[in-house]
């Protein structure tokens, strides 16, 4: 387990354990509570909540072959394996998205070494991963919606201190803000946003529409 | 009578160590209508309520084994069950889920935790019922789904506080374990 400084807000965890986030913040907490305990348990009391709302609902009538139907469908289904212990960059819902380890990512050249690759995209919400060479500055930007970042290789630095691997920052659309990488490892995001970011500065801008950010 | 919350948990182990039919039908006749309205009032209609149940049900037959009593009551892990699949079928993509902590047999819950959990969820439960009409609305609105995630502010005032703490402990309990 990561040294965690930066936790992710309540409202998130309570949206991902109401399953009311769009795909691309779905991704985002589950990998991030991958790799937090005190996430985990935060996430787990939300989930409690959700339980007390269930055991409280009055029973709805259910068909009259219900529990055959249920226990045909039981013997069609095979059991669910043991969860293995991971290893590597990615925590599995990452990797399930990727297809694989950090060496798996198609990666895309952003320009100055910057490369990144969009994993889902809904019309709502993107994410993406982002891969910034050490001591490299990320384009600055700002965005209308949420953006939420987590770090999972290397660490970069801005406005808000340094962020490390299992650090999550979650930006609104008022922080206009500078990351760096930290010297030592390439750096490696995973970012969800649910607005289109916007670059400042005339590189980026003119990069835009080539990264389809 | 209401059945006890360590009774639930002692079912879950016998369909699961066991594959108890007998088991499985006492907890389907409890939880199967529960899921089927929490499903309902989440927006599906009345058949699709009825597949999406039973296949929530069968479910919980292959991950009976996987089921951690000292992290969630057995309503909360069904609760888990049926807001995945509920998203599987209504939003059509497989839901992102975090990876488990791969705990087995041989590194079993502590039974202290798993008693402190039950008595934790229980006391939940009845926090919930006491709360003012409004926000208990609102919560359940929450979790059926008819909040957007901008509406769903923190919400401060709600009583999970030792139930997080307790969870907690069960997980670092766990890691030593593990270690």
């Amino acid at each position: 387990m990561p040294a965690i400084r930066h936790h992710i807000p309540d409202d998130l965890l309570m949206g991902y354990a109401a399953g009311v986030l769009p795909q691309a913040f779905d991704l985002v907490v589950a990998t991030h509570v991958s790799l937090s305990d005190d996430a985990r348990a935060r996430l787990a009391s939300y989930e409690a909540l959700g339980g007390a709302v269930l055991s409280d609902l009055d029973q709805a009538q259910i068909d009259e072959d219900s529990l055959d139907r249920t226990l045909a469908k039981i013997k069609g289904m095979a059991p669910e394996p043991r969860p293995e212990p991971s290893r590597g960059v990615f925590p599995s819902p990452l990797r399930k998205v990727v297809g694989g380890d950090a060496d798996a990512v198609r990666w895309k050249g952003v320009g100055l070494g910057a490369k990144q690759s969009v994993l889902c995209s809904d019309g709502e919400a993107t994410a993406r991963l982002l891969y910034i060479p050490a001591g490299q500055a990320m384009p600055k930007h700002s965005h209308r919606g949420m953006e939420m970042t987590l770090v999972l290789q290397g660490a970069f630095r801005d406005e808000d201190g340094v962020f490390a691997r299992g650090d999550i920052e979650v930006a609104d659309q008022q922080v206009d803000h500078t990351p760096i990488a930290e010297p030592g490892e390439d750096c490696i995001c995973l970012v969800a946003t649910d607005g289109r970011l916007k670059f400042q500065g005339l590189l980026p801008r003119i990069a835009q529409p080539f990264l389809g950010i | 009578m209401e059945k006890t919350e360590a009774h639930w948990v002692a079912t879950i182990a016998a369909i699961a160590q066991n594959q108890d039919q007998k088991a499985f039908a006492e907890v389907f006749r409890h939880f199967a209508p529960k899921v089927k309205a929490f499903l309902i009032k989440s927006g599906a209609d009345v058949s699709l309520a009825e597949e999406c149940m039973q296949d929530v049900m069968a479910t919980l037959w292959h991950k009976a084994h996987l089921y951690d009593p000292s992290r969630a009551s057995v309503a909360t892990w069904i609760f888990t069950i049926a807001r995945n699949r509920k998203i599987d079928l209504l939003r059509r993509y497989a839901r992102p889920e975090p990876e488990d902590l791969p705990w087995g047999p041989e590194d079993a819950p502590d039974q202290a935790d798993v008693i402190a959990l039950q008595q934790e969820s229980t006391k939940l439960a009845e926090a919930i019922r006491k709360l003012p009409a409004k926000q208990r609305e609102l919560i359940e609105r929450a979790y059926f789904g008819d909040l957007t995630h901008s509406e769903i502010a923190a919400e401060t005032g709600l009583p999970l506080g030792t139930i997080k703490s307790r969870i907690r402990l069960a997980l670092e309990r766990l890691r030593h374990a593990m270690n």
